[in-house]
């Protein structure tokens, strides 16, 4: 019975201590690619506005737009910016709309392991959509041979790995591959899991990594930033402008610098394919979903400070990990848009 | 436990002067209807699990009735959704598991109840144990690293080999797959037969052992024919606790499975599993219909464990008419 009382206690004294926080509490959720900058963004703006504390649950993008349509949480995040459906579900379920803002920059990269080749391999857009198709199955099919010139191909069958998951990484790769190949588009589509025509599935980037690195002939698509962490080799890819670019930081800004001109207001864009001679052509946005109407007048300062925060001061801490910045175009559109939140 | 219940209620109606009030003071009413709560949980939370599946999986049900069974397509694109490719995939890979580890786990439980000497049984006991514990991510990682290469450099090769004319055998080797699959469950419900089976054959009687040797039977003879077919209604339950098990194994499967939904007759071909494919897609679906379509998965899989649980209780009863034998141990 003792015991029992004081258990009670601890939990009473717990609760006050919970209670006496009073803190105001935003919660979000949503994609998992962007959380370590997220994670990052929120322990260290709590830090500076200390009224304010953020939550947020990397879920993922489905589950984000999932939460925030419902309204259990007070913002959402994806990789994917939502379609018209989803929208309009959100439109008539809340009388308002919702705003999407550019936060990071993410990209795929093609990751491949061929037994006695070593060097970077350059990837057109036909070579990948014929390899992703089935239709490219052999290392020395003249698609793959043509742009590496004195690289020896085996003639091994290749074996295509892609995520098994639902996934972010997928959306920018099927995205990518839906603009470039008209095949692709109609027979597969974009999403972020989708009908394989070929190949193995591995269940997140580790797990395609591990595929691919175990499989001689293998050929897979991972984030660029787990493979730049875990120094994975990953090939070029040709871009509209006909270079051929090993992706980085810089030239997934250059892409998206690349279609900022023709940003939309609602910045539900796709930056796949962007025109620009250093532009990586299979570079994304990540969104934060924002409700544009609060019902709680305090909250809705908080959401707003904290995005104009981000959009400046926090831009600066992304590339430490890893993920590509803003352009200053795209963020000058966004702090107009701010207003819009009301 | 049943003698005591009926004496209590027995004693109700003779005791029927002490008053509701006295009955809680001794504790046993509390007590009764304290663990009446806790058993009567168990049935809720399955009522209320086959509820939430059946009603969050309405669009589903509705818009592809039976053939959901049985269409092999699954695109989230064009928002078509068959099971096929997934129940086949988590009853082959059982069934696969289950023909490697019962042998396996039962010839272990015969070697530590009947003939190994008790100190060497009961340490090996603890390890048996301590497998049984070890999480099923684990086994994946084992199953990535070290099965799926042996697979596909050694064992594949040979089996295609030797049989390479059969469908059986057919097809790239890719390490991953149905048989891989398979193989790593087996070694995760090894122990679980193991444990079992030893506790099950070390409760059989002493005098069946002593009758059949004084029959004149050899110590083998005596466990064979005597001690196994005594034991055989408990065996058979932890045949079944292991098969489901393998049924529900999510990040194992998912990890050496090759995660692709399509129906192959080869072994050695890549397919999915029903707890796999929820695992990998649920997070980031989209979509009423799309959602639902994996709810109703989970609904497939309910109803496949509760078939084959209910074949395995028939199967135990049939046996234990015919044996007499010690029941459900």
């Amino acid at each position: 019975m003792k015991r029992i009382a004081g258990l009670l206690v601890v939990i009473l004294v717990l609760t006050g201590v919970l209670w006496a926080q009073n803190a105001m509490l935003i919660n979000g959720a949503g994609a998992s690619f962007p959380y370590p900058i997220y994670s990052k963004w929120f322990g260290d703006y709590s830090k500076k506005d200390t009224t304010v504390q953020i939550n947020y649950q990397s879920v993922g993008s489905g589950a984000g737009i999932k939460q925030v349509t419902e309204g259990t949480v007070d913002f959402g995040a994806s990789d994917g910016p939502m379609n018209d459906d989803q929208i309009k579900a959100y439109t008539d379920k809340h009388g308002s709309g919702i705003l999407h803002f550019p936060t990071v920059l993410g990209a795929a990269v093609p990751t491949y392991n061929i037994p006695g080749v070593s060097g970077t391999l350059n990837f057109t857009p036909e070579a990948l959509a014929g390899i992703f198709l089935g239709k490219v199955t052999k290392w020395n099919d003249p698609a793959i041979a043509g742009p590496n010139k004195g690289v020896n191909l085996p003639a091994n069958d290749i074996v295509v790995v892609h995520r098994s998951d639902g996934s972010g990484t997928s959306y920018i790769w099927t995205d990518y591959l839906s603009k470039i190949s008209d095949e692709w588009k109609s027979k597969v589509g974009r999403n972020t899991a989708v009908s394989w025509p070929v190949g193995l599935g591995g269940k997140g980037n580790e797990g395609v990594t591990g595929l691919v690195k175990q499989t001689p002939n293998a050929i897979g698509y991972v984030e660029l930033i787990y493979a730049a962490q875990n120094n994975i080799p990953y090939g070029t890819v040709k871009n509209s402008a006909g270079v051929f670019v090993k992706a980085d930081l810089a030239g997934v800004s250059a892409a998206a610098a690349g279609a900022a001109k023709e940003m939309p207001d609602d910045f539900r864009v796709s930056i796949t394919n962007a025109p620009g001679k250093a532009a990586y052509p299979i570079s994304s946005f990540t969104w934060l979903l924002i409700p544009e109407k609060f019902s709680d007048a305090k909250k809705r300062d908080a959401m707003k400070a904290f995005l104009k925060w981000a959009l400046t001061d926090g831009q600066n801490q992304v590339e430490s990990l890893s993920y590509a910045k803003l352009p200053k175009t795209v963020v000058d559109k966004e702090l107009k848009a701010i207003s819009k939140v009301q | 436990m049943s003698t005591a219940s009926t004496s209590v209620s027995s004693a109700g109606p003779q005791s029927g002067s002490r008053s509701l009030v006295s009955r809680l003071r001794d504790g046993d009413e509390i007590a009764r209807i304290i663990t009446f709560l806790f058993a009567a949980s168990v049935v809720l939370i399955t009522i209320f699990l086959v509820y939430e599946l059946w009603r969050g999986s309405v669009l589903a049900r509705t818009k592809f009735g039976l053939a959901f069974f049985f269409s092999s397509f699954w695109d989230p694109n064009s928002d078509q959704y068959g099971a096929w490719p997934f129940i086949y995939g988590t009853l082959l890979t059982s069934a696969i598991s289950l023909l490697i580890a019962v042998p396996l786990g039962i010839g272990a439980a015969i070697f530590l109840a009947e003939l190994a000497p008790p100190k060497i049984s009961d340490s090996l006991q603890f390890f048996i144990d301590l497998l049984a514990a070890v999480p099923s991510v684990i086994y994946g990682l084992l199953g990535v690293f070290i099965v799926v290469p042996l697979m596909r450099q050694y064992i594949q090769p040979a089996l295609k080999g030797a049989f390479g004319a059969l469908p059986l055998f057919s097809g790239p080797p890719f390490g991953v797959g149905y048989l891989t699959a398979g193989m790593v469950l087996a070694i995760m419900v090894i122990p679980y037969i193991i444990s079992v089976s030893r506790e099950i054959l070390l409760g059989v009687p002493r005098d069946q052992r002593e009758a059949a040797l004084a029959l004149g039977a050899t110590r083998w003879e005596s466990t064979w024919k005597v001690v196994v077919p005594f034991a055989r209604t408990g065996i058979m339950g932890s045949i079944f606790l292991a098969l489901a098990r393998a049924l529900g194994e999510t990040m194992a499967v998912t990890m050496v499975i090759g995660n692709t939904p399509t129906v192959k007759a080869s072994l050695l071909a890549p397919g999915y599993s029903i707890a796999a494919v929820i695992a990998n897609e649920f997070s980031e679906a989209t979509g009423d219909l799309y959602v639902q379509a994996l709810v109703e998965l989970g609904l497939v899989l309910f109803l496949l464990t509760f078939i084959l649980n209910g074949l395995a209780r028939l199967l135990i009863v049939v046996t234990a008419q015919r044996g007499g034998g010690m029941g459900n141990v």
